[in-house]
């Protein structure tokens, strides 16, 4: 039946949860925009903040990776603050000039940052203005990305929060798939799921704005990503219902994110097993071969995408390590509760950080493998323990069948790059 | 409000942390929202250093703006001289903290602490990155130095170089190897690897050489104020600014030891007949004020290239930059609007820029080739192997720069013979440049050559001619060609029209 069992000593659903605040060495929600925008091809993400705010985008882009992207920044000065300008008559003109320079925009998100909520600038207001100014063109939008009040991957839960209450209602059973996932991968989950006859399927975010992404009473939807939890709030507020499930990481992961679907729309045992037999056992090959390295190796996450509990469930249940600390910025029961189930007791579950704290356990710990954020990775490898960087499993494929051992991958690179390099003179 | 899509500069505060991050015993206690810690990955991964920097982030959030952000500013300021146990802190707000108005300095005074607190004023929502270094060093110079007797040998301090400085770490050492050839020893580096009582000694020396203004006017203008420490206004980069600089030591200390040249192989490498090439090329040249000056100066009188056009990003060297686009008969571009300077770029068409990261993008987008001379910097400014850019080395590590982007000697000629050679043709670019070579397809659609003008026509066999006229002096070809034509009114270009250009232009 593939149906993932629970551990044997159980999961870590009611652990208890170690929760911390102080300093978290973490990005803000504008970084989302650095993914959202190549996914949505006709949305341009106007961040109305500081120098801080562009020179964040900058720096996460790993510096100008695309010409002339869709971000920019209306960069709030001294006359804005002062109250000698008005923020929305300010805010309108450069609107106008994006919009007049780039006629291929078709939605336009106000990006809400830190400086701009301190000083309280009503970004719904000017969206729901610029909106009946630019209507029907572009379909102006806001929400915030701002650090007081979002956590890296939240920006795109916030985003897509933003697009639930504006989609289009509809009465028919639909599954809407839910989370920005790389065009390719996206195609081969849409494949699986056709495969088994499941349909119509729609996407949020879709890939354009005129797309056919609606909602309604009879509307399922499944979360690819294990961030979404606001979007996942306004799309019960609509009506829909959550199927519940792993998230898609690994061969163990995507199976019973499948089988959710499956099961909720009628696919018989032999169709599951006849569209999920050769990929999964694709995955599993590739998985083995990549998990030689981390086989009885130990894994400590410090807090970054929340991706962590669906990544630590991967990596102790198919690729044999030993969960040691397990850090997410925030834990959602209705969302992370099934990987935790299958996540076997014994690791630290932590929320939140307080950055030096747990930096000393992790020093204590010695973990062979730490994953934590650019700010941190260098800084650990120069004390001796092997890191790998969150943010790329957040910029990389990473989700369902085929992407498995790339996945596994991503964590055993940084352990054979080690045992590799000989730089000892030979005796 | 302005659109920004590209910034040269960071905020101030980010200025503030390269001071801070360059400096040992120092903590810079900030008082920012959750997400401003980005700022650490500039350091441990653009600069590779292996310790995070020195700054206690307050990290507030939406929930404790109602409640009590100054409280929280307190506690991490007290975790920070607890567990880190600095000489001394440095105290400030980023971009969101200054809105509040929780006032770090009048907070961390209440505390009592036993160590120095220096409080940072940077306004950001009107200064930049080097502003806010230049501020916090001076600050830092201007609370700690301390009165004292001079040193018994002639020494001098070195200021300016920070953390993510642009080759700041070589810079350091081949000054230093100048200096001791010369017969002056080095009391202090500031703030680079400085410690706060290292700051103290600074008085102790003679003079001050202000290594990167950007950085460290405002100390040196200080230390010269209240400690009668003349300092240096000649940046030695270049083999003439080089040789000026001694001269301004040795007038400055009566010193009379010149350093040794022996290794200073630039001027021969320039002089050398493979480098007839680089006479007359054209080159647009934009950065921070101070390398800009310096290249500037390096490209017409030691390169020999024609320098059409310079600019800086820095508003505070404008003043300085305009006055020596104006020695060089040019316009001085001062913007940090990278859009005007793509802009500017287009307009000049030069066969090389000489730029920072921003404009190495700006030339890979327009097919020209770029140097990078300046910061903003990028994981590739911090070279594993020895690079200075100041002295007699750095004079010969800038002739490498320079000319690696171009087409070479005697290559550029065989690319003109043999241009329509289907392994020597021009998309396979420069020899040397392995990865950037595409194979020749045969049968692609000719493009047609859009005029810049629309009352200007190409005829077919003019524009056979101009695509076989090499890549990389093909622009400058077209433009020449089509102002040639708007001048003497004609409409069509013929082949005689572009050797009549061609004539016109000979230089």
């Amino acid at each position: 039946m593939n149906v993932p069992l629970p551990p044997a000593n159980g999961g870590c659903r009611t652990t208890p949860v170690l929760k911390e605040r102080g300093q978290r060495e973490v990005f803000c929600g504008l970084t989302g925009i650095i993914w959202l925008h190549r996914k949505m091809q006709d949305a341009f993400f106007l961040v109305v903040g500081s120098r801080t705010c562009a020179h964040l985008l900058q720096s996460a882009a790993g510096v100008m990776i695309f010409a002339e992207p869709r971000f920019g920044t209306a960069i709030l000065e001294e006359q804005d603050l002062a109250g000698m300008a008005d923020a929305h008559v300010e805010l309108d003109r450069e609107v106008e000039k994006l919009l007049s320079r780039r006629p291929d925009i078709r939605q336009l998100f106000l990006v809400g940052s830190c400086p701009s909520e301190v000083i309280k600038i009503d970004l719904a207001r000017a969206a729901e203005r610029l909106s009946q100014v630019h209507a029907p063109h572009v379909r102006v939008l806001n929400y915030s990305g701002s650090g007081i009040e979002t956590t890296f991957t939240e920006g795109e839960d916030a985003c897509l929060a933003s697009m639930v209450p504006v989609l289009k209602d509809t009465q028919e059973r639909e599954l809407l798939v839910v989370g920005a996932l790389p065009d390719v991968v996206e195609d081969q989950m849409v494949s699986l799921l056709t495969d088994m006859g499941v349909g119509p399927i729609r996407l949020l975010p879709a890939r354009r704005i005129d797309d056919t992404t609606a909602v309604g009473q009879n509307t399922v939807f499944a979360l690819t990503q294990p961030f979404l939890g606001d979007t996942h709030a306004e799309l019960e507020r609509r009506g829909a219902r959550h199927l519940a499930a792993p998230f898609p990481f690994g061969d163990e992961g995507t199976t019973a994110w499948l089988r959710a679907i499956a099961v909720e729309f009628g696919v018989s045992e032999e169709t599951f097993e006849a569209v999920t037999a050769a990929p999964r056992a694709r995955a599993r090959k590739a998985i083995a071969q990549a998990a030689e390295a981390l086989r009885g190796k130990s894994v400590f996450f410090f807090p970054d995408s929340q991706l962590e509990i669906p990544l630590a469930r991967f990596l102790t249940r198919e690729c044999g390590m030993t969960a040691v600390e397990v850090g997410s910025p925030y834990i959602h029961d209705a969302l992370h509760g099934p990987d935790l189930d299958l996540l076997p007791a014994g690791p630290q579950i932590s929320e939140g950080q307080d950055v030096d704290k747990q930096l000393e356990r992790a020093r204590a710990a010695r973990p062979d493998l730490t994953v934590c954020g650019l700010g941190l990775a260098n800084p650990l490898e120069a004390e001796g323990l092997s890191t790998k960087w969150a943010i790329e499993l957040v910029f990389t494929p990473v989700h369902f069948y085929e992407q498995a051992g790339d996945l596994a991958g991503l964590f055993s690179r940084p352990l054979r790059r080690k045992s590799v390099l000989q730089m000892e003179a030979v005796e | 409000m302005k659109l920004t899509v590209w910034t040269y500069e960071g905020p101030p505060h980010v200025g503030a942390m390269r001071v801070a991050t360059a400096m040992k015993g120092l903590h810079y206690v900030l008082h920012a929202p959750q997400g401003d810690t980005y700022a650490d990955l500039l350091f441990t991964m653009i600069e590779r250093r292996n310790h995070r920097p020195p700054v206690s982030y307050t990290t507030f959030q939406a929930r404790d703006l109602g409640a009590d952000t100054a409280t929280l500013f307190k506690t991490s300021c007290q975790d920070a001289v607890d567990r880190f146990d600095p000489e001394a802190i440095i105290v400030g707000a980023s971009c969101t903290a200054e809105l509040i108005q929780d006032d770090p300095a009048g907070l961390a005074e209440t505390m009592g602490l036993s160590i120095p607190v220096i409080p940072l004023e940077l306004p950001s929502y009107s200064r930049k990155e080097n502003f806010g270094a230049d501020e916090a060093f001076y600050q830092i110079v201007k609370s700690l130095s301390k009165p004292q007797e001079r040193t018994k040998r002639v020494t001098c301090n070195i200021l300016g170089p920070t953390a993510l400085g642009f080759r700041a770490r070589d810079d350091v050492e081949e000054l230093t190897g100048l200096l001791s050839d010369m017969g002056i020893d080095v009391n202090v580096v500031a703030p680079l690897n400085a410690t706060p009582s290292d700051i103290a000694r600074l008085p102790a020396a003679h003079f001050n050489v202000l290594l990167s203004p950007e950085t460290g006017e405002a100390a040196a203008r200080f230390l010269e104020k209240n400690h009668n420490q003349p300092f240096t206004k000649v940046v030695p980069i270049g083999v003439g600014a080089t040789r000026d600089f001694i001269d301004e030591v040795a007038v400055i200390t009566g010193v009379t030891g010149r350093p040794d040249e022996t290794r200073l192989r630039m001027p021969w490498w320039s002089r050398s007949v493979d480098s007839t090439y680089l006479t007359g090329k054209r080159v647009f040249i934009f950065g921070d004020g101070t390398h800009v000056a310096a290249h500037a100066r390096i490209a017409r009188d030691e390169m020999g290239f024609e320098v059409v056009g310079i600019g800086c990003y820095n508003r505070e060297m404008a003043r300085p930059i305009r006055a020596l686009a104006k020695e060089y008969g040019v316009d001085a571009l001062i913007t940090d609007d990278y859009l005007e300077v793509e802009a500017a770029i287009e307009r000049l068409s030069p066969e090389m820029i000489l730029g920072t990261q921003m404009e190495r993008h700006i030339g890979k987008r327009l097919g020209i080739p770029c140097a990078v001379i300046s910061a903003p910097v990028h994981v590739q400014d911090f070279p594993a192997r020895y690079s200075p850019q100041v002295g007699f080395e750095g004079a010969n590590v800038i002739f490498d720069t320079l000319i690696h982007p171009l087409v070479m000697g005697l290559e550029e000629h065989l690319l003109t013979m043999f241009r329509d050679d289907f392994e020597f043709h021009d998309d396979a670019g420069p020899s040397h440049h392995g990865g950037k070579a595409k194979a020749k397809v045969d049968d692609a659609p000719a493009e047609r050559v859009q005029p810049q003008d629309d009352n200007v026509i190409w005829l077919s066999d003019a524009e056979k001619e101009l695509k076989k006229i090499p890549f990389f002096v093909r622009g400058k070809a077209r433009r020449n060609t089509e102002t040639f034509a708007m001048e003497k009114g004609l409409h069509e270009i013929s082949l005689d029209t572009l050797y009549e250009a061609k004539a016109h232009y000979a230089r």
